[in-house]
C-alpha cells in the first residue's frame, strides 16, 4: 500500500504548488479541497486494516476539509465579489520558486530529524513542505481569503505530520485539530465579511489603518 | 546492427508534418468546425518546395543558411533517440546534452535570422522567442536530469531504453512528473496554446510565427518540416518516458510510438480547444512550473 500513498503524497505537494501558481480565489479553494480530500484517502492508504477509527477520521476529514470549508470560502468569494488575487507581495512565479525551495528544504531537513521510523519515508518531507507553503500563501497573499486557505494549507501540513505519528498520538488530536480549524475558519469568515462591509475591499493591508 | 532503428527513424520523420494536423482537427472538432484536411502540411509543404524565395536585400547570408541549419540540427537530434525503444541510430556518453543544444541550436540560427531581416516586429519576435528558451531550457535538461538518475546512464539510448523498463517500477512517480514537465515543455517548445498560438497571426500574440514571416517558399518549407519533426520528437521524449517500450518487440514499440504520437497530438488539439492562450508575463509562470515538476522529479530520487 505504500505506493499508493506516495502517490497520493506526491499529489499533495502537487496541490502545494497548484495553490502557489494560481490567481483566481475559486482556483485556490478548489486546490484546498482537492488536497483535504487527498489527506482523507491518505489514513486508508497508510493503515490497510480497515478500523471504525481511520474511516471515520477518512469521512470526517473528507467532509470537513473537502465539503464543508470550501463551500463555505466559495460562498464568501461569492458574496464579497472578489475572484482574483490581484497584488501579491511575492510575484507568482517568485512564490512557486520559493514552494519549490520549500520542497528541498523540507526532504533535506526531514531526514535529519531523529524521528521514529514510519511507513513512507514521504509523509516527513511532505508534511513540512506543506506547512511551508501554507506559511507563505498565509504571509505573501494580501486577500483575506487565499489567507484562509493559506492557514488551511497550514493545518493540512500538520495533518499530514499527525498521520506519521499516528500510533503514538490518538486521533483524537487530530479531530481536535479539525475543529480547530473550523473555528479557525469560522472566525475568519466573519473577520472577512466585516473587512469586506467597512472599507468595500478584501485586504487586510486596510486592518492597519484602524480606527476607534 | 538490425533494421529497425532506421525504418522507425524514417516512418516517424515521414510521420512527422501529420502530427500538427491531427492537432488542427482536434481542435475543429471540439470547436464545431470541421478543420483543415489531417494531410494539410504535406501538400503545403510540396506547394512551398515548388515555389522560389524570396529575399529582402536586408537580408544576408545569415538568413539563407538558417533553415538549413535548424532543419538539420533537428533530424541529427533525431538520430539520437532510441525511437525503437532500444538503440539509437548513433549514440555517445552525455548525448543529452548535444540533443538539448542542438535542438537550442535550431533556435538560435531562427532567432538570427529573424533579427537579420531588420524588422522590429520580427525583433520582437525573437525576444519573446528567446525569454521562452531561457525558461524552457532548464526544465529540459532537469528532466532529462530525472532520467539520468534513474537509468544511471548519460546516453538517451540508455536513458530511454531498456535499463528505463527495469527501473520504470521503482521510480513511477518521478517518472511521471518527469513526463508531465516534458509535455508542458512540449507546448512550449512547439509553440503551442497555452504558450503561443499557432493559428494567430495578431502581432500582439504572436511568438513563433512573427520570426518566421520573412521566409519563402522551400525556406519556409524547412522551417515548417523542422518544425514538425521537433514536435515528434519531444512527442517521442514524452511517450518513452511514460511507456517504456525496452520489453517489447522493437518493431511493436515503433508501432506504439507512432500510435503515442497521435495521441499526443490529438491532446494537444484538445487543450488548444478548452484552453486560452496565456498572458505574455504569465509564461515565465507555466515554464517555473515544468521545471518545478522535474525539480520535485530529481528531490524524490536524491533522498
Amino acid at each position: 500500500m505504500t505506493r499508493l500513498s506516495d502517490l497520493l503524497l506526491l499529489l499533495v505537494v502537487l496541490a502545494d504548488f497548484w495553490v502557489l501558481g494560481t490567481t483566481r480565489l475559486s482556483s485556490t479553494i478548489r486546490a484546498a479541497a482537492f488536497q483535504g480530500a487527498l489527506l482523507a484517502a491518505l489514513p486508508i492508504a497508510l493503515h490497510p486494516g480497515l478500523s471504525i477509527h481511520i474511516i471515520g477520521l477518512g469521512v470526517g476529514t473528507l467532509v470537513v476539509k473537502s465539503i464543508v470549508l470550501p463551500t463555505f470560502l466559495q460562498r464568501a468569494i461569492r458574496e464579497a465579489s472578489v475572484r482574483r488575487e490581484v497584488e501579491p507581495l511575492i510575484g507568482f512565479t517568485a512564490s512557486l520558486c520559493l514552494g519549490a525551495v520549500a520542497v528541498a528544504l523540507s526532504f533535506a531537513i526531514a531526514q535529519r530529524l531523529p524521528l521514529p521510523e514510519s511507513q513512507t519515508a514521504l509523509l516527513v518531507p511532505v508534511a513540512l513542505a506543506t506547512l511551508i507553503v501554507g506559511l507563505i500563501v498565509l504571509t505573501t497573499r494580501s486577500k483575506a481569503l487565499t489567507q484562509v486557505v493559506g492557514y488551511l494549507i497550514l493545518e493540512n501540513g500538520i495533518y499530514v505530520f499527525g498521520l506519521s505519528q499516528a500510533e503514538r498520538v490518538p486521533f483524537l488530536v487530530d479531530l481536535g485539530v479539525l475543529l480547530d480549524v473550523f473555528v479557525g475558519v469560522f472566525i475568519m469568515g466573519i473577520v472577512v465579511f466585516h473587512i469586506n462591509r467597512e472599507f468595500d475591499s478584501l485586504s487586510s493591508a486596510q486592518l492597519t489603518e484602524l480606527k476607534d | 546492427m538490425t533494421a529497425t532503428p532506421f525504418v522507425t527513424l524514417l516512418a516517424v520523420l515521414l510521420a512527422a508534418p501529420a502530427l500538427p494536423g491531427i492537432a488542427t482537427r482536434a481542435k475543429s472538432l471540439l470547436t464545431g468546425r470541421r478543420g483543415a484536411p489531417m494531410l494539410q502540411l504535406y501538400a503545403d509543404l510540396a506547394k512551398l518546395a515548388r515555389k522560389g524565395a524570396v529575399y529582402s536585400r536586408t537580408t544576408t547570408l545569415v538568413f539563407r543558411v538558417a533553415p538549413v541549419i535548424l532543419t538539420a540540427g533537428v533530424l541529427v537530434a533525431a538520430f539520437l533517440l532510441p525511437l525503437d525503444g532500444r538503440t539509437p541510430i548513433f549514440g555517445f556518453t552525455g548525448d543529452l546534452v548535444a540533443f538539448a543544444g542542438l535542438l537550442a541550436l535550431g533556435r538560435f540560427a531562427l532567432v538570427l535570422a529573424g533579427l537579420d531581416t531588420g524588422s522590429s516586429f520580427e525583433g520582437m519576435g525573437t525576444s519573446r522567442e528567446v525569454t521562452v528558451a531561457a525558461f524552457a531550457e532548464p526544465a529540459l535538461l532537469l528532466s532529462l536530469t530525472v532520467l539520468v538518475l534513474v537509468t544511471g546512464s548519460l546516453s538517451l539510448g540508455g536513458m530511454l531504453g531498456a535499463p528505463l523498463a527495469t527501473a520504470w517500477p521503482a521510480a513511477a512517480p518521478s517518472l511521471v512528473l518527469a513526463g508531465a514537465s516534458l509535455f508542458m515543455l512540449l507546448l512550449a517548445e512547439n509553440a503551442r496554446v497555452p504558450i503561443d498560438d499557432p493559428a494567430t497571426h495578431l502581432e500582439l500574440t504572436m511568438i513563433h510565427e512573427v520570426i518566421i514571416l520573412d521566409h519563402s517558399g522551400p525556406d519556409l518549407a524547412l522551417v515548417l518540416y523542422a518544425g514538425a519533426v521537433k514536435f515528434a520528437l519531444f512527442g517521442a521524449l514524452v511517450v518513452s518516458v511514460l511507456v517504456p517500450r525496452g520489453r517489447f518487440d522493437p518493431w511493436v514499440a515503433g508501432t506504439m510510438l507512432l500510435a503515442g504520437l497521435a495521441l499526443i497530438a490529438a491532446l494537444v488539439g484538445v487543450i488548444e480547444a478548452v484552453m486560452a492562450r496565456l498572458r505574455m508575463d504569465r509564461i515565465p509562470q507555466f515554464l517555473v512550473t515544468a521545471g518545478a515538476l522535474a525539480g520535485l522529479a530529481v528531490i524524490l530520487l536524491l533522498r
